[in-house]
């Protein structure tokens, strides 16, 4: 393969052996990653697809017979399920708004040089290194009035009428994981953003104060359209990437109370671990994924229609 | 007017203060719970550092708990999945970087993919497989599992180095005879060591910080990870905040340290892996 890029050398063709080792070398280097990708992620894709169609429960030797929709219908009955879908809306929207919004920010000020920064943005960006599964404690232990002192200090401003745990609360136990998850990943936004930000010439915003151009000018007619195809990337891609995020959601509150924090993915995964029902978290999951698939192909498709608009 | 750039600096240095403090007050918070002596968590409940530290639960968590284990197995498992994924990402990086070849398309499609699917589908299948293998409630299935889930974006991450390095290198050392595995594993690799050390920091954090398939794929505390380890103690003995968040501080300390040493490569990394966290 690398002889159709030097038409250079014709007249000498290399032995045949070593023909067969250059034209293979490609898939020797990828083949160990390929197989492990493949037997991994690609055959229990498939194991699990058909899982929704079986009845496959851990405890039970018996079960494993093909059946059809039953799970599905069982599904289209499941009020817990249909929660689940509109606590993960809920989830995801709440969570990758308000990660963006204070990433944007962070990033905005740390793109200032000043003195110090390096050692600012190292503290900043810590969260991003904590394990999700640790961060979920800490965030659920700040929240116990017992040990935490987020209940009193609300309760000192008047915003609660008692030091109580938000996380036991119904109406308001999602916030406990979306601050959670907030802290967790204003990191990933503020990094990606200020990439985005360092690589705009600075020529640009010179010239533009030069013109006169007030610094929210500047904002809106250079940094904004600049940023805008980093914004949607990360915007659209995190959305899929949180909505399937149940870590936090597992540890802090395992879906509770009364489903009132259970999302999607954790229901999976709760359907799977606790239940031991294979089949039925299997035959969640393919909802799951088409609901994901249809999501990508809004995406693909407002992309084209982007595109085709220029 | 000399008045306002000074109130906009301060705004500035404030607005950095405040986002540093609600980056770092949780885990000030985890070290303060977990240096409070028992008699005095409830008495002094929400004062900022306790009028007297002690290191008792990290001493009781130390030695008489079975901490060290979950420590030792999430070093094992982290620490193989790094070094395998690294060799692994390394030459498919390599690869993906330096040939064109039929197929390389959809190599790169599926590996874009398997970012994006959510893994939690794969729990059930995934110990149905490894079950009658014997690879549950092991640390060679989860290190297999890692690796698995971690290629990919390793993959990406390595490439990137590798396209940073100028091809003349190796070609100058084909035409001296050498072949051209051997030019990058005598030429390239020893470049891309700064890139393979952030790939190794990288792949670590992320097994380290594994939770889901730890928790499906182990029971035992023999072979418990330091997620399932923390979080079967918290279940069981939810009311020793102290032990629990001293354990905590502990989990925290290898992340830290490969967080120190990954941190020039955030962007790199988090760019090859958009999709991942």
């Amino acid at each position: 393969m690398d002889y159709a890029v030097r038409p250079g050398l014709p007249a000498v063709r290399p032995p045949l052996m070593k023909r067969i080792a250059d034209a293979s070398a490609p898939y020797l280097y990828t083949a160990p990653a390929l197989i492990l990708i493949v037997t991994v992620m690609l055959v229990p894709l498939v194991l699990g697809v058909s899982y929704a169609f079986r009845d496959v429960q851990l405890l039970n030797p018996f079960s494993g017979a093909f059946i059809g929709l039953d799970h599905f219908r069982a599904l289209s009955q499941d009020e817990a399920f249909f929660r689940s879908l509109r606590n993960t809306l809920w989830w995801t929207g709440a969570s990758v708004l308000l990660q963006f919004a204070f990433g944007l920010v962070l990033a905005l000020l740390l793109d200032k040089p000043f003195r110090g920064r390096a050692i600012a943005q190292a503290l900043v960006f810590l969260p991003w290194a904590v394990p999700s599964f640790l961060a979920g404690l800490n965030w659920a232990w700040l929240f116990n009035p017992v040990v935490g002192p987020l209940p009193h200090w609300l309760y000192a401003l008047g915003i609660m009428s008692q030091p109580a745990n938000i996380l036991s609360d119904p109406q308001l136990a999602m916030w406990g994981p979306i601050v959670a998850n907030i802290w967790w990943g204003i990191p990933f936004f503020a990094i990606t953003l200020l990439a985005a930000l360092q690589a705009i010439p600075r020529d640009l915003y010179e010239a533009a104060s030069i013109d006169g151009a007030g610094a929210f000018q500047r904002f809106l007619s250079i940094t904004l359209p600049f940023l805008a195809p980093t914004i949607a990337i990360t915007i659209l891609l995190r959305t899929v990437w949180i909505s399937n995020f149940a870590d936090l959601i597992i540890v802090m509150t395992n879906g509770g109370p009364a489903d009132r924090t259970q999302i999607v993915a954790s229901y999976i995964f709760t359907q799977a671990f606790k239940r031991l029902d294979f089949g039925y978290a299997s035959a969640v999951a393919l909802v799951l994924l088409a609901l994901l698939l249809a999501y990508s192909l809004l995406i693909v498709i407002l992309r084209q229609w982007l595109l085709s608009k220029d | 007017m000399r008045v306002k750039p000074a109130l906009l600096t301060m705004a500035h240095r404030l607005a950095i203060l405040a986002y540093i403090a609600f980056a770092l007050f949780p885990l000030f918070w985890l070290l303060k719970v977990a240096v409070t002596p028992n008699d005095l968590l409830y008495s002094e409940g929400i004062r900022l550092w306790p009028s007297r530290a002690s290191l008792e639960h990290f001493d009781f968590v130390l030695r008489h708990s079975a901490f060290p284990v979950f420590f030792r197995n999430s070093l094992i498992v982290s620490g193989s999945t790094a070094v395998v994924v690294t060799i692994l990402a390394s030459l498919s990086g390599y690869a993906l970087s330096r040939f064109r070849f039929r197929g390389k398309y959809w190599l790169v499609t599926l590996m874009l993919l398997t970012q994006m699917f959510p893994l939690v589908m794969l729990v059930a299948p995934i110990f149905k497989i490894l079950s009658p293998l014997g690879l549950t409630n092991s640390l060679t299935g989860l290190v297999i599992v890692y690796t698995a889930f971690n290629v990919p974006f390793a993959t990406f991450l390595m490439q990137s180095f590798f396209d940073g390095i100028p091809r003349d290198l190796e070609e100058a050392a084909m035409i001296d005879g050498a072949t051209q595995f051997v030019a990058f594993r005598q030429i390239i690799l020893p470049l891309t060591l700064p890139g393979i050390a952030a790939t190794l920091g990288f792949v670590f954090t992320a097994a380290w910080s594994e939770l889901l398939f730890s928790l499906m794929l182990i029971s035992g505390n023999e072979q418990a990870t330091f997620p399932v380890g923390l979080l079967s103690f918290v279940s069981k003995f939810s009311v020793d905040f102290g032990q629990m968040m001293a354990a905590g501080v502990l989990a925290l300390i290898p992340a830290c340290l490969f967080f120190l040493l990954i941190q020039r490569y955030l962007v790199q990394g988090l760019t090859a892996g958009a999709v991942k966290g």
